[in-house]
């Protein structure tokens, strides 16, 4: 039976040092509402998500209440519209009405993002791609939930250089779209390599062709647990600092394991992966930048962060590992710098640079994310 | 059997856990088990309950036993059991 000691130790975790499940992503396949006609299509889709997902929302905050345990995020992924629209779309234009249906249907269940607005062209581009990928400005601009993502590469194909360069400029037009609002369009933009399938977190999340109709993938967090963890075992070698940060990924893991299981049950709909990645906020303790200074880091972007990152990053997946046999995503460290607080003073500090950053995303699981760039100066 | 885990934590008073358990015997949660402690003055409880023949549903309970506890001046959180094995059992 449960003693007293580990019921305060949960209960620490969730009020004390922001453990949450950061996601509950419902994904929903669109591959049968195709249709050659416009119109038709964006109606098939609406109906399509707001059947689907209609008890995501309550389903997902009832398990909260139940466990006692706080579920930040409700999001939709759909199959890359790319594909979906490929048949009905013949200009840019064709494909932003799309996104706002998305819109539409995200405002409906209450979901906070709805993902899925992508295009895979890892290899080559097809005309519907190409569309899609001209008609993000816009899209997002014009939308306020919509996230979008472009998969321009893979370690088997290599990179697709058309789509790189191509989406450079998108990333300049996005930003422009959207300047009265802090270049937000930006946030809600992921350009991948190796994309997975299965990825619960936004706004790079979609629901891969190699996936089943529905299915619900869970995203669990917890950079602040793993910190203080750390601070209990200061002065200790490295063994107990990687048994540490192990045992603690086991114990978010399962957290996320028992609410995806939960949610599954309650809405019918078959489970697909858990994902622990430390996912930062800008929230004090919450910070995976901490992490690596509690490791004995001066300051995140001094000499030994790649190190650390790769330690932390190899012991998170093999404490998740343990913990549920269905881990997937992206799982490990997230670096977006502006959205956390240790990496913030870093970059004011002058400590961490871009060089530093680059080699930091060759160890982790996400490249460059959320650096604000300003613009140049006339 | 559905059980869940009340944790109480605050400044030691009297008539903690009188308030909780009468709550309790209200709302027909049969209590399985009780564990207390007074860690440095602060009063700290963990009880294990059946919630199989409550009378009202689990959310409105919770809800309750929070606002009781604000009454008494501590906190009081009731989580379903599965959290706890989950993350503390393999």
């Amino acid at each position: 039976m449960i003693n007293i000691f580990e019921a305060n130790e949960t209960n620490q975790m969730i009020d004390r040092e922001n453990l949450d499940v950061r996601t509950i992503t419902m994904g929903i396949s669109l591959l049968d509402c195709c249709d050659s006609d416009l119109d038709a299509l964006n109606e098939k889709i609406y109906r399509r998500i707001t059947t689907r997902a209609k008890d995501l929302v309550a389903v997902g905050e009832q398990i909260a209440t139940d466990f006692g345990v706080p579920i930040v995020n409700k999001r939709i992924s759909v199959t890359p519209i790319a594909l979906v629209g490929g048949c009905a779309c013949k200009r840019p234009e064709d494909f932003v009405t799309i996104a706002k249906t998305l819109d539409r249907a995200a405002d409906e269940v209450g979901v906070n993002f709805i993902g899925g607005y992508s295009a895979l062209v890892s290899k080559g581009m097809t005309a519907a791609e190409e569309n899609l990928i001209r008609s993000i400005p816009r899209a997002l601009a014009e939308t306020e939930k919509v996230c979008s993502s472009v998969n321009v590469g893979s370690t088997r194909t290599g990179l697709n250089m058309d789509a790189v360069r191509l989406m450079g400029r998108i990333v300049k037009e996005t930003a422009e779209a959207t300047k009265e609002r802090d270049s937000l369009g930006c946030a809600k933009l992921v350009v991948f390599c190796n994309a997975p399938d299965d990825n619960p977190f936004m706004a790079g999340a979609f629901h891969g062709v190699t996936e089943a109709d529905a299915i619900i993938n869970v995203g669990v967090s917890g950079p602040g647990v793993v910190k203080e963890a750390l601070k209990a075992a200061r002065g200790a070698d490295f063994e107990v600092l990687c048994e540490t940060i192990k045992k603690t990924a086991f114990k978010i893991t399962r957290v996320g394991q028992l609410v995806a299981q939960e949610a599954s049950k309650r809405l019918g709909v078959p489970f697909g992966i858990i994902d622990l990645s430390l996912a930062p906020t800008p929230a004090v303790g919450d910070s995976v930048a901490e992490i690596l200074e509690e490791i004995g880091l001066e300051r995140v972007g001094a000499p030994g962060t790649t190190a650390a990152l790769a330690m932390l990053n190899d012991q998170v997946k093999k404490g998740g590992v343990m913990a549920s046999s269905y881990v997937g995503g992206l799982s490990g460290a997230f670096i977006p710098v502006s959205e956390d607080r240790g990496m913030i003073d870093a970059v004011t500090e002058g400590a961490l640079t871009i060089e530093k950053l680059e080699a930091m995303t060759c160890v982790c699981s996400v490249g460059l994310d959320m650096i604000a760039i300003p613009p140049p100066r006339p | 059997m559905s059980k869940a885990i009340i944790t109480v934590v605050g400044r030691d008073t009297v008539g903690i856990i009188a308030r909780v358990c009468a709550y309790l015997a209200e709302k027909r949660v049969n209590i399985l088990d009780i564990s207390q402690t007074i860690v440095q003055g602060y009063f700290n409880m963990m009880m294990i309950v059946d919630v199989d023949a409550a009378e009202k549903p689990f959310e409105e309970m919770v809800g309750e036993l929070k606002t009781l506890g604000e009454e008494i001046g501590v906190r009081i959180h009731c989580q379903r059991e599965e959290i706890f094995t989950a993350m503390h059992r393999i």
